[in-house]
């Protein structure tokens, strides 16, 4: 069958061409790769090769054609045996009528059914599960957020042979922030990884591995040299099981601490809670106590999704009650109400949470009755614990490091202001990092992080007290 | 400042003969890639395949050759120009043509598009799009080799584009110093895009780019099917034994421009001439087994008909494929 030459898209966006050249000429003889026209694109000439051996049977639009719609047969070629005859009587295609009866193209020419369905809703985010219940009477143990967080490790890595632990100083100096403290000892080297400085290639070998069906722990020595990493992160290990169909998974942990530590100016201090929390595919989990950070962190290992696990420099050292549990794993996705009120809600994680509680306790001695909730899990989003509790109070406080801009605030503000509006009887306040980088001086400093005084005045102010 | 640029060609040392079984083999795997990329070509022009689509034509001998040193279990992974590599490990044309055409039964359900498939199956890791971030995750891949204890090695394809990527160089760092099972296959087409390995590459010689990490390094023949294996034997020989990764440069040339929208103005026709006329991995390859009465001419205008045949059918099927259910756009995002 004599086959049909279509004027080529040469570029994603191409709907029309000029024919500027015939190379060939009718009765040539063609093979695979010969050029046999030139096409002018708005942007460039291109060269028209021949896909199929033959004869060039006829030339359907002369050279200097103008706007050639995309799709338009220009030439027939004829295979082995054919002759003329079996070309069908198909008039030259006029100059300029070329371009107002040509098909369209594109979308009309593709032969499946097209869907112009309505894009489907959204599905609702699936209900995270409650706290656990352990037994009255289990035993708590005082530890620090750092052994937490090593204990959960340890755990999972005596659970799961495929869970290894690797970044820069983890085993031989027992981790930069001591977070990695005996797991060499107990687990050697195999799985237990010193690796060089070098996020971007770090982050890249422990997806592969992961996609290779290995459960890494990567452990970033701060958030901060994570951004070298930040485009494996997203986009080899958020994107990879959508782009394969759900073929293809990334079971990783990443983490390390985040946020500003003391003195160690502007790029050693930034909070990441915004950047990772944007992405589709992440999860994102910022505790503030020491059990959460043990029971999240099994939960991340667990997890068969990429988890954005970030900790705080400060709070490493800060100590809280364990429950002495074989097994203690938390949901991912729950936000826990702290402290119970009525008057406002206050909401922060990580670090923030510092700063919200204590200023609870002095609202308290003003007699404001504030509620504050963890967020614990930034993405997915435990936006009904936040719109059930601004039902109950009518005014909302967000407490974060991070800049305000575009900030895990500014997403909860919009989350309430879609579901709770009629609600509120303030507008929603935001606490946050200043609009600076973070500076060296230790006045300055204290300046361009949120503080217990910043929080109580924006919950006195929407109480309009 | 453009500097004459050599052409590949067998200066090298010459490279056993193929027995009749692998040169027919070899024949027919570097002929499905052809005539699939000519036919991607083809339906791109035809507005039915959208957006990025580079082609692989002239660089066949690369991935056919090193699927034959391949044993189950190992791993293979590369950056957009993917098509061959999917097909050489036996990822069938239906599946990633109706993935061209973005439709449902396409191997990423029409999600991923020419430059996003995978195969657990037939252990290929994708069909990567971001220039070089393969290098580290194909250095994973020989990391969960070596965790687990067990001889596979990780082929890991990178062009003379991604060769000048940080990233490469952490890989390459780690890889010896961990003694991963990786072969670094760098495809030289001697464009990145538009930009020739002469205006872009202080080294050229891209085999010598491991020296600094002590990891070993071939420059081959590309072009010639026998002497990819050949070098990729020897690589795998030395992966498998322990000793850590091994770079191979294969000297290859891409046909077409960078993607479907390039119209190559960076060379000259001749230069393209050149070597489709006198390096064709599929004419040598023809023109060894008529030589050495493998195949007679009509036995290979067989084959040539039953490609074209597989071929049409994908063409067919991913035309006619329905798209993807709208429900989709929400699913595979977490699992």
């Amino acid at each position: 069958m004599p086959t049909e030459v279509l004027m080529p898209a040469l570029s994603p966006t191409m709907e029309k061409g000029n024919l500027a050249k015939w190379l060939k000429k009718e009765g040539d003889k063609v093979k695979s790769g010969d050029v046999i026209a030139e096409i002018e694109t708005d942007k460039a000439t291109m060269e028209v090769e021949a896909v199929d051996e033959g004869t060039l049977g006829k030339i359907l639009v002369p050279e200097g054609t103008a706007d050639v719609a995309v799709n338009t047969p220009i030439a027939v070629i004829l295979g082995e045996g054919e002759d003329k005859g079996a070309i069908r009587a198909t008039k030259p295609v006029q100059q300029q009528k070329a371009a107002e009866s040509a098909p369209p193209a594109k979308a009309e020419k593709s032969q499946a059914k097209v869907q112009e369905a309505p894009a489907p809703k959204a599905p609702e985010a699936p209900q995270a599960a409650s706290d656990p219940d352990f037994p009255e009477g289990t035993e708590m143990v005082t530890m620090t957020m750092r052994e937490a967080l090593r204990d959960a490790m340890a755990e999972e890595m005596r659970r799961d042979k495929d869970v290894f632990v690797m970044g820069e100083e983890v085993a031989e100096y027992q981790g930069a922030y001591k977070v990695t403290q005996s797991l060499l000892q107990e687990f050697g080297a195999k799985r237990v990884i010193d690796t060089p400085i070098t996020e971007h290639g770090f982050a890249g070998l422990g997806i592969g591995a992961a996609l290779a069906r290995l459960k890494p722990v990567v452990e970033f020595m701060t958030f901060n040299f994570a951004m070298q990493a930040i485009d494996q992160v997203i986009n080899s290990a958020a994107k990879t099981l959508y782009m394969s169909g759900g073929q293809m998974g990334c079971q990783i942990v990443f983490r390390g601490p985040n946020g500003a530590a003391a003195r160690v100016a502007a790029q050693h201090s930034q909070d990441y809670s915004a950047w990772y929390s944007h992405v589709p595919g992440l999860k994102v989990i910022a505790p503030s106590t020491a059990a959460d950070a043990k029971g999240l962190l099994k939960a991340a290992i667990r997890d068969l999704n990429p988890v954005i696990f970030l900790e705080n420099e400060i709070l490493y050292g800060h100590s809280s009650p364990v429950p002495k549990l074989d097994d203690f794993v938390l949901p991912i996705g729950k936000a826990k109400i702290v402290r119970p009120g009525n008057d406002v809600t206050i909401v922060s994680w990580s670090m923030g949470m510092t700063y919200a509680l204590k200023a609870a306790d002095e609202l308290a001695g003003e007699g404001i009755d504030a509620e504050v909730i963890d967020l614990r899990t930034i993405k997915p989003m435990d936006t009904e614990t936040i719109v059930t509790s601004v039902q109950k109070t009518a005014r909302l406080v967000t407490v974060e490091e991070g800049w305000q801009q575009s900030g895990v605030g500014a997403e909860i503000a919009a989350r309430v202001m879609e579901k709770a509006f009629d609600y509120l009887d303030a507008p929603v306040a935001r606490v946050s990092g200043k609009d600076v980088p973070m500076p060296y001086a230790a006045n300055l400093e204290k300046l361009a992080l949120p503080s217990v005084a910043d929080v109580v005045e924006a919950a006195k102010a929407v109480c309009y007290r | 400042m453009a500097v004459a640029q050599k052409t590949p060609s067998a200066d090298t040392k010459p490279v056993a003969d193929f027995s009749k079984e692998q040169e027919l083999t070899a024949y027919r795997t570097m002929l499905i890639i052809r005539r699939f990329e000519e036919k991607a070509g083809q339906m791109y022009g035809m507005g039915l395949i959208g957006g990025f689509c580079h082609l692989y034509i002239g660089q066949e001998a690369v991935v056919v050759g090193m699927q034959m040193v391949l044993k189950d279990g190992d791993q293979i992974i590369t950056g957009y120009r993917d098509h061959g590599h999917m097909l050489a490990t036996g990822m069938e044309a239906k599946g990633v043509m109706a993935e061209l055409t973005g439709r449902a039964h396409g191997y990423s359900k029409g999600k991923g598009g020419s430059m996003h498939m995978f195969s657990v199956e037939k252990g290929f890791y994708g069909g990567h799009g971001i220039v070089g971030a393969q290098v580290p995750l194909g250095t994973g891949l020989a990391f969960a080799n070596r965790y687990r204890g067990n001889d596979n090695v990780s082929v890991t394809y990178f062009g003379d584009g991604a060769a000048n990527q940080g990233q490469v160089y952490e890989s390459f760092n780690m890889s010896e110093l961990w003694k991963l099972p990786v072969i670094y296959v760098i495809e030289n087409n001697r464009y990145a895009m538009g930009t020739s390995i002469t205006r872009s590459s202080a080294e050229v010689n891209l085999s010598r780019r491991g020296l600094s990490f002590n990891i070993p390094g071939d420059q081959v023949d590309g072009m010639d099917v026998r002497a990819v294996k050949a070098a990729g034997e020897k690589a795998a020989q030395w992966c498998r034994s322990g000793k850590g990764p091994y770079i191979l440069e294969m000297l290859t040339y891409r046909y077409r421009g960078h993607s479907m929208s390039d119209p190559a103005k960076y060379r000259t026709r001749e230069e393209v001439d050149e070597v489709r006329t006198h390096h064709d991995p599929i004419d040598m390859a023809r023109q060894r087994i008529l030589e050495k009465k493998f195949a007679s001419e009509d036995a290979l205008k067989k084959i040539d008909g039953e490609v074209r045949d597989v071929i049409n059918e994908a063409a067919e099927f991913a035309t006619h494929d329905p798209e993807p259910e709208v429900s989709e756009l929400y699913t595979d995002v977490y699992r």
